[in-house]
């Protein structure tokens, strides 16, 4: 897992928050994203776990290029897709693809399941010759689990699990390298998870796809992610693999986070220890100084008001051979013994 | 606060029976396509001071049989054909809609998932509160809004005095839910029913939020009815717990039982779903399938289509609900095999 197939740097999104009706002036900035780097390396999956607010789908947005980054890069081997448009962006977006959260709005109810997938053929008739599409369609839907017969029906004869199948197969459809899936499986019933879950690890294996993760529930961005991001307010804080993570958070943030999640094991509620954050997550169009964190944190300082700690491994741990040597944003990051998520 | 009198026979009851007791309820739907049934039959009951979780999926009719007790079912298209909902000792499906009036908001009151659409936009919060005094104890307006500052006060709202005349969309969806719990506790009601309270909130608000019910559970020893999809949720604050499958209760018991060795397929299936450090990397357990239709609830056991380990008889005869000990109950003709593994 060497190769980055998608490099993040520096990526800011603000939204510009204007007043007047004739003479339009901008008064401030939801600032959204607010300089992420990160890597995402081929044939992995990258969750990337965060409250609502906290700048996780505009990421994705950002990302597919659906919306303008205000400064920064995302280097698709090599190539800056923030700067591309017209032929060029494309070209690239045929190898990045999307699955969306809500199967019932992302699917036009006007199209047949043939239409819809077969859609992606229109924009890149390369990959599929006309006469061929109806077989690749029938193809795609064989793949994620669905009868080819259904070729003809439209979306309201299908559940919501079977909908994210369809939304999957339109993701499928021009063999992308790249899947940026967000919360694919929050909209679905507890039972029916599983079923997608498992599908999509039998398509990653099955065509060698990297996935970014986007979901708030933390148990099944570990059962599916190597590594995890952890955003709060449009900052990374904490980035690592799954156990460094899970196991040995050093963000007071996502130490929080991870206590937070109910545990599915009644007798582990006597002998936990829960870390209630107070307040809400502050507007992001107004974010604290310093670390974003500092006005919920239980261990902020004056330093924290004054500099925003960066991502990086944290000084006491480097060179330490431990799974707490990970990258954290946190002046005072250390590790904390917290029931993860199981 | 005032606590309101308890006097009479009403008092006698609350000695013997279960603050509530659902009986044998069955709730219809009359729709174009068909009858739906949304619930066929269930039975639980809940005691002061203890908190039931009634978990299930999307259609398990774990809402409805909610709106059933509440009496705020939209009859017709509703029905309710069959079935008693006792509280302390009276039915009230026998009662007057004058008498069910009384009872909803003093002695039951509901939270509801998204408090955005449950609170009204174009009132303000502190007039919404002092509603429930206004309207069930005839305040004034003057003294309903001291009762509402002290309300927003109780669930923790920050600068409750100043916040009083704000409305709905300038709070946060946390601090929403919370006066959505103010209004439920405002009346000091016997029995809150929860559906699904906090699954719009992320994790941290949720702990903040569930935190914050079950101590004034506590302190007011009031029963809960939590209604949920989440596990998790369920393990942390229930006493006891009822599974909902297309509108029957598959299985019921205490909270600790039913984890360690679940005596129905479908609660094994819903524990064995969950991702689990373990099988990282593996597949994860899925019940094959998928819900069923309402209008076409299969014969015998509705979950036999579904079931790994279905046989003949679970495809004819509808399996009781069969105690299992004192104080738990399956309705699986195998829950012995079940519960062995």
């Amino acid at each position: 897992m060497a190769e980055a197939i998608l490099e993040v740097r520096d990526l800011v999104k603000h939204f510009p928050l204007t007043q007047g009706i004739v003479v339009k002036k901008q008064i401030g900035a939801v600032k959204a994203v607010d300089g992420i780097s990160f890597d995402l390396y081929r044939g992995e999956t990258l969750g990337i776990v965060g409250e609502s607010g906290c700048g996780k789908s505009t990421v994705a947005k950002l990302l597919m290029n659906l919306e303008r980054a205000t400064s920064g890069q995302v280097l698709y081997k090599g190539e800056d897709i923030t700067r591309l448009s017209g032929r060029a962006l494309k070209a690239v977006r045929r190898n990045i693809q999307m699955v969306f959260q809500d199967p019932y709005t992302s699917l036009n109810p006007r199209m047949t399941v043939g239409d819809i997938i077969g859609e992606p053929f229109e924009i890149h008739p390369e990959v599929a010759p006309k006469g061929d599409r109806r077989k690749k369609v029938q193809e795609l839907l064989d793949v994620v689990g669905l009868n080819p017969e259904y070729i003809n029906r439209y979306p309201h004869q299908f559940s919501g699990g079977q909908r994210q199948r369809i939304g999957i197969a339109r993701g499928l459809a021009l063999n992308p390298e790249i899947i940026i899936c967000d919360e694919p499986v929050s909209a679905l019933d507890v039972s029916v998870q599983a079923q997608v879950i498992n599908l999509m690890g039998r398509l990653q294996k099955e065509f060698d796809l990297s996935y970014m993760f986007i979901a708030h529930d933390l148990s099944i961005v570990r059962h599916i992610s190597d590594r995890v991001g952890v955003m709060y307010l449009g900052k990374m804080v904490e980035i690592g693999d799954d156990e460094q993570i899970y196991e040995h958070p050093t963000h007071p943030y996502t130490q929080a986070l991870l206590s937070a999640v109910p545990v599915p094991d009644p007798e582990s509620r006597e002998h936990r220890e829960r870390i209630i954050l107070t307040g809400d997550v502050p507007s992001p169009a107004n974010p604290p100084s310093g670390c974003r964190f500092r006005t919920r944190c239980w261990k902020a300082q004056d330093k924290c008001a004054t500099e925003a700690p960066l991502l990086a491994v944290p000084e006491r741990f480097k060179g330490v051979d431990s799974p707490a040597a990970h990258e954290s944003a946190c002046h005072f990051a250390e590790e904390k013994d917290v029931v993860g998520a199981a | 606060m005032t606590i309101l009198e308890k006097t009479g026979p009403e008092a006698a009851d609350a000695a013997t029976a279960p603050l509530l007791e659902v009986r044998d309820l069955h709730v219809e739907f009359h729709t174009r396509d068909g009858v739906a049934k949304a619930v066929n039959g269930v039975n639980y009951s809940v005691n002061a001071g203890e908190t039931l979780a009634v978990l299930g999926e999307s259609g398990s009719g774990k809402s409805v049989t909610a709106q059933a007790i509440m009496g705020i079912l939209d009859m017709p298209p509703g029905r309710i054909p069959q079935g008693e909902i006792f509280f302390r000792g009276q039915d009230m499906l026998k009662m007057s809609a004058e008498e069910r009036r009384k009872i909803r908001g003093q002695k039951i009151a509901m939270i509801f998932q998204d408090a955005l659409s449950a609170l009204n936009p174009v009132l303000s919060v502190g007039y919404q509160l002092g509603e429930m005094f206004r309207v069930h104890q005839g305040m004034s307006k003057k003294d309903a809004k001291v009762k509402a500052i002290e309300l927003m006060d109780r669930v923790r709202i920050p600068a409750a005095k100043e916040r009083v005349g704000d409305y709905p969309h300038q709070f946060s969806g946390g601090m929403r839910q919370r006066i959505m719990i103010a209004m439920a506790m405002a009346l000091e009601p016997d029995l809150i029913i929860a559906d699904e309270p906090t699954t719009a909130l992320d994790v941290t608000v949720q702990a903040q939020v569930m935190d914050l019910l079950a101590e004034l559970q506590r302190e007011m020893n009031m029963g809960l009815i939590l209604i949920t999809h989440d596990l998790g949720v369920v393990a942390d604050v229930a006493d006891k717990i009822a599974v909902m499958y297309a509108g029957r209760i598959v299985e019921t018991a205490p909270v600790h039982e039913i984890y360690k060795a679940p005596a129905h397929p479908y609660t094994k299936g819903l524990l064995e779903s969950i991702p689990r450090l373990d099988l990282k990397g593996q597949e994860l357990y899925a019940i094959k399938g998928l819900p069923p239709n309402l209008l076409r609830i299969p014969s015998g056991c509705a979950f036999n289509p579904r079931c790994p380990a279905a046989k003949d008889v679970c495809r004819t005869d509808v399996p009781p609900l069969a105690a299992v000990s004192d104080t738990r109950a399956s309705a699986c003709h195998f829950w012995k095999e079940t519960l062995d593994g």
